[in-house]
């Protein structure tokens, strides 16, 4: 088959794989459908995520039909699901208490090590995401292998297409969870930092568990218009003093509720690079370090930190004493997606969410190599890419000849 | 299922790399010497970690670890039995039972040799413990312990287990055999995780899947 393959720090290729097989029971095999780049394989591409190893297959974000099951698996031939991004089992004290993205037992016995040095303990596991993560192969290609499919993957009804459910398998659930997170109380003020994918859909999560206005920080125009047309309020980091608007925006007390989805670029894992990455990511002034403390220093006493933006290591100058001082609650974490999926599936159908108007283009695998290329480089005009492995080489849809444009 | 050590494949980056944690393992081993030499052999205990985890003079390896596992203790110790060791005991090629609470192990060792351990059963404590010690033809002198008790809460049951045994040839060997990822300690932590996943999930969790790497077929696990 063919599959999106990290050869290196900023190098992918679509490379001829064998096919995958059944290995166990629970599992199924899907012929993937469509399959989204995330902003979090930005930092696979930019080689910020140690474990990945030349040849491995990425793509976390997928859907597809199941062309064959193992013999514990509950999932019929023919059928499409959407699956999420985290493996997990459903029966260890994690998956127990949902807690799905903390699975104990998904992650090999052979991968937990490194990961246990590192976290304190073994981290869960995912598609497409270094071998820390248990090293699965991940789904931008034309089959993958599904581990406990009787668990995970959403079955999908056939009136609902694949760009109105794709995003199920992660950031809308993301989004979810960073709203649910922050606690929010009706009439609340919400402010969100970063308006990608994951953003976009805190921004909307938000207002629908009750938030009075949603105040949303980017500086892409078309990242910005789209949170503007989802609901919020918007500010260009770049035009103002952020902490001063959102403070003159509530009378000067500060957002009831801040949430950061921004993340930074995951720094290195092993002790030599830790420092390094972080003293690179300092002198460089990333605005993304940023973004976390201004949220800290811009909410209001007694408010909510909700972190659902990716980190990777240790942070240079985190402001804990004012998150103490503050009185802050802070809830983060990878996301528990199969908490989510049956709730949003069912708010999905009921037209609660504005599923597609987040994707400016849909490209065949094929050209995954370019498509990696203008995600990084072009974040205005790209602000969803949806690689679909059974369109034609070079036949790629920009927002202006897709149909919800 | 083949494990593969690629990183480390290179004899001269694993003799370096052996030397220099040799060293570091020498120097901790007489410090640790030293600073017991100062405690009187009958001061108390200030401590409640278990056991297994305190100094270690002998030369003897030993080994401790505890894993929680989601499902009650009289079904785990009912799984505990020779005949099942191969389905989570990821070395161990075959297990023969020669009557009597004692069995023979064939194992996969350091650099492709198989070892055979001769253990038998030496106390059982019905659904709370299996202890076993090894005979004189066991390639390996090793004695251990599982035990299995109640987690608090519902959460199922602590499964510890404790072996100790004469690391072949020495520290050194201990060292290698460590490098390429065969030695006792390392495996029996990975088999007990095994454990956990099948009694949990009914299958060993594998990664298996393909790559764009030639050497890697899409039915084995690769890390």
């Amino acid at each position: 088959m063919r599959a999106v393959t990290w050869q290196g720090r900023h190098k992918i290729s679509v490379e001829t794989v064998p096919d995958p097989e059944i290995v166990n029971p629970r599992d199924a095999i899907l012929r993937v459908t469509s399959t989204a780049i995330c902003g979090s394989d930005l930092h696979l591409y930019d080689g910020y995520i140690p474990g990945m190893r030349a040849g491995d297959i990425v793509g976390h974000e997928f859907m597809g039909e199941v062309v064959e099951t193992g013999a514990s698996s509950t999932l019929k031939r023919g059928q499409r699901v959407v699956v999420p991004f985290t493996i997990s089992c459903g029966q260890c004290f994690f998956c127990e208490k949902q807690q799905f993205s903390a699975c104990d037992n998904a992650n090999p016995a052979e991968t937990r090590d490194a990961s246990e040095l590192l976290m304190g303990h073994a981290m869960g596991a995912a598609f497409g995401y270094a071998h820390l993560t248990g090293g699965y192969a991940g789904g931008q290609a034309e089959y993958v292998r599904v581990p406990y499919s009787d668990v995970g993957p959403v079955v999908i009804p056939d009136d609902l297409a694949d760009d109105d459910v794709l995003f199920l398998s992660d950031i809308l659930p993301t989004g979810w969870q960073a709203a649910v997170n922050a606690d929010i109380e009706p009439g609340d003020t919400v402010a969100v930092w970063g308006c990608g994918p994951v953003g976009l859909f805190t921004i909307q999560s938000a207002l629908l568990l009750g938030a009075g206005r949603v105040i949303a920080i980017d500086h892409f125009p078309t990242r910005l218009a789209l949170a503007r047309k989802y609901g919020a309020e918007i500010l260009d980091y770049t035009q103002v003093d952020v902490r001063e608007a959102l403070d003159e925006m509530t009378g000067g007390i500060g957002p009831d509720a801040c949430i950061d989805c921004v993340g930074m670029e995951s720094h290195g894992f092993t002790a030599d690079n830790i420092l390094d990455q972080v003293k690179v990511k300092m002198l460089s002034a990333s605005e993304r370090i940023h973004a976390l403390r201004q949220a800290i220093l811009a909410c209001r006493k007694g408010g909510r930190l909700s972190i659902p933006g990716v980190y990777g290591g240790f942070a240079d100058k985190f402001p804990l004493g004012q998150l103490m001082e503050k009185g802050l609650t802070v809830k983060s974490g990878q996301t528990h997606v199969q908490r989510y999926t049956g709730e949003l599936l069912d708010m999905v159908r009921d037209g609660k969410f504005d599923m597609v108007s987040l994707i400016s283009h849909h490209a065949p695998l094929e050209d995954a190599a370019d498509m990696y290329r203008h995600w990084h480089d072009e974040q205005n005009l790209y602000t969803k890419i949806v690689l679909k492995p059974g369109l034609k080489k070079g036949a790629i849809e920009g927002r202006q000849e897709m149909a919800h444009a | 299922m083949s494990r593969r050590t690629k990183p480390l494949s290179d004899p001269l980056l694993l003799a370096a790399a052996g030397a220099g944690i040799a060293a570091l393992a020498t120097g901790a081993a007489l410090w640790q010497r030293r600073r017991q030499a100062r405690a009187p052999d009958d001061a108390p205990i200030a401590t409640d970690a278990p056991h297994w985890t305190l100094g270690k003079p002998s030369a003897r390896a030993l080994f401790g670890k505890s894993v929680l596992v989601n499902r009650p203790r009289a079904e785990l110790y009912a799984a505990w039995t020779p005949e099942r060791f191969p389905e989570f005991m990821e070395n161990v090629v075959a297990v023969e039972d020669l009557g009597g609470d004692v069995s023979r192990w064939t194992i996969k060792g350091p650099a492709g040799r198989d070892v055979t351990l001769v253990n038998r059963i030496s106390e059982r404590e019905e659904n709370a413990s299996i202890n076993w010690q090894s005979m004189p033809a066991s390639d390996i002198a090793n004695s251990g312990e599982v035990r299995f008790v109640d987690a608090p809460a519902g959460r199922g049951t602590y499964v510890s287990l404790i072996l100790a045994y004469d690391p072949p040839a020495g520290k050194a060997g201990r060292l290698a055999a460590k490098l390429l990822q065969r030695e006792p300690e390392v495996q029996a932590r990975r088999d007990l995780h095994r454990f956990k996943q099948l009694m949990e999930t009914g299958e060993v969790t594998s990664n298996a899947s393909p790559s764009a790497r030639p050497s890697e077929a899409a039915t084995e696990p690769h890390f």
